[in-house]
């Protein structure tokens, strides 16, 4: 197996458990961070995808991975600007449809 | 646990069962892909054929600045409207109220006059190495960042001007550069190709600065007291 497969996979991997989290848990600051590791597993899915052709690296794949770090920390300073917001305003960072779970996800509940 | 013994609105077994099956299947429908290989040669090639041309001799900023400049230059739009966003919030909020530590202080002494310095190092770099104009303006703005949480303002006199004016530079002289190539038949974005490698240049150095004030200005988290 080589390495750029284990990135790909990696990358994979991280997707999964972004999406996972994204739908599941109802604190907004969750979200945010499942887009967050959504967006990683997706660069590194890329790059790894880029590389598995063996002679040069694709440098395509790598410039549109920079692009998407750049535009995925800008989303991601303008959610969290957006979930201050909403906090202040009605007191729980939760979506409304989520207003009534517990925000901690405590498990054995 | 069951399903009725849930608090009211937790997602549900069914929700739960579903979402993985969806995940399992895109999970195996890009595992396959990955397995069965490359089914096209890629770029490298066409990359590296049209490389000379480009104004740059690092591949990667070759596709960034000169191949897919679209990609570059929309880029620059959505980091200007994340930051008009943020600052249409609100005011910013006072990040630091008490005296900050001579740990930080001394920490800035250092590290803030280099930035400068790494910045028009991978600036520069970038043509030809790893690097360019979004690691410089990361540096520099990680400067910036210092300044805001130690509550400081730089010694030397910067020009007074508006940050906004500083945060639409980079998509404006992008998008300038962009259409002043047009005459003479070319396309938007359609570098001469004796000029490629000065304009690319000039599109980074205004980027740099911007992408630094637009990272710091994010960082603020809303509009800064002085700004109109």
């Amino acid at each position: 197996m080589s390495s750029a497969l284990l990135y790909a996979g990696a990358g994979m991997g991280l997707l999964l458990v972004g999406v996972w989290a994204l739908v599941l848990r109802a604190h907004l600051l969750r979200k945010v961070l499942a887009i967050n590791v959504m967006g990683s597993g997706a660069f590194l899915l890329l790059v790894g995808a880029g590389a598995m052709g063996g002679g040069p690296v694709d440098p395509v794949p790598q410039a549109m991975v920079i692009t998407g770090i750049v535009v995925s920390i800008s989303a991601t300073a303008l959610a969290l600007a957006l979930v201050l917001r909403i906090a202040y305003a009605t007191g729980k960072a939760a979506l409304p449809e989520d207003r009534e779970r517990d925000l901690m996800d405590r498990e054995g509940r | 646990m069951s399903s009725a013994s849930r608090p009211p609105g937790e997602p549900g077994l069914l929700l739960r069962a579903v979402l993985a099956l969806l995940l399992l299947a895109a999970a195996a429908g890009v595992a396959l892909a990955l397995v069965a290989g490359q089914v096209a040669p890629g770029l490298s090639g066409a990359v590296a054929a049209a490389l000379p041309d480009s104004g740059a001799s690092n591949p990667v900023t070759a596709v960034l600045l000169n191949f897919r400049g679209y990609d570059t230059l929309l880029e620059m739009a959505v980091l200007t409207a994340a930051v008009v966003g943020v600052w249409s919030l609100g005011p910013a909020p006072r990040i630091r109220e008490t005296e900050p530590s001579p740990v930080l202080l001394g920490m800035n002494s250092v590290l803030i006059p280099l930035a400068p310095l790494i910045c028009a190092y991978l600036l520069w770099a970038g043509s030809s190495r790893p690097g360019g104009a979004f690691q410089a303006g990361a540096v520099l703005a990680a400067a910036g960042v210092l300044f805001i949480i130690s509550g400081r303002r730089p010694a030397v006199h910067l020009p007074a001007a508006p940050m906004s004016w500083g945060i639409v530079a980079g998509l404006g002289v992008f998008l300038a550069v962009a259409l002043a190539v047009m005459p003479g038949g070319r396309e938007l974005l359609e570098y001469p190709r004796g000029l490629a490698g000065a304009l690319i240049l000039l599109v980074e150095t205004a980027a740099t600065v911007s992408i630094a004030l637009i990272l710091a200005g994010l960082f603020i988290g809303g509009r800064p007291e002085d700004e109109p």
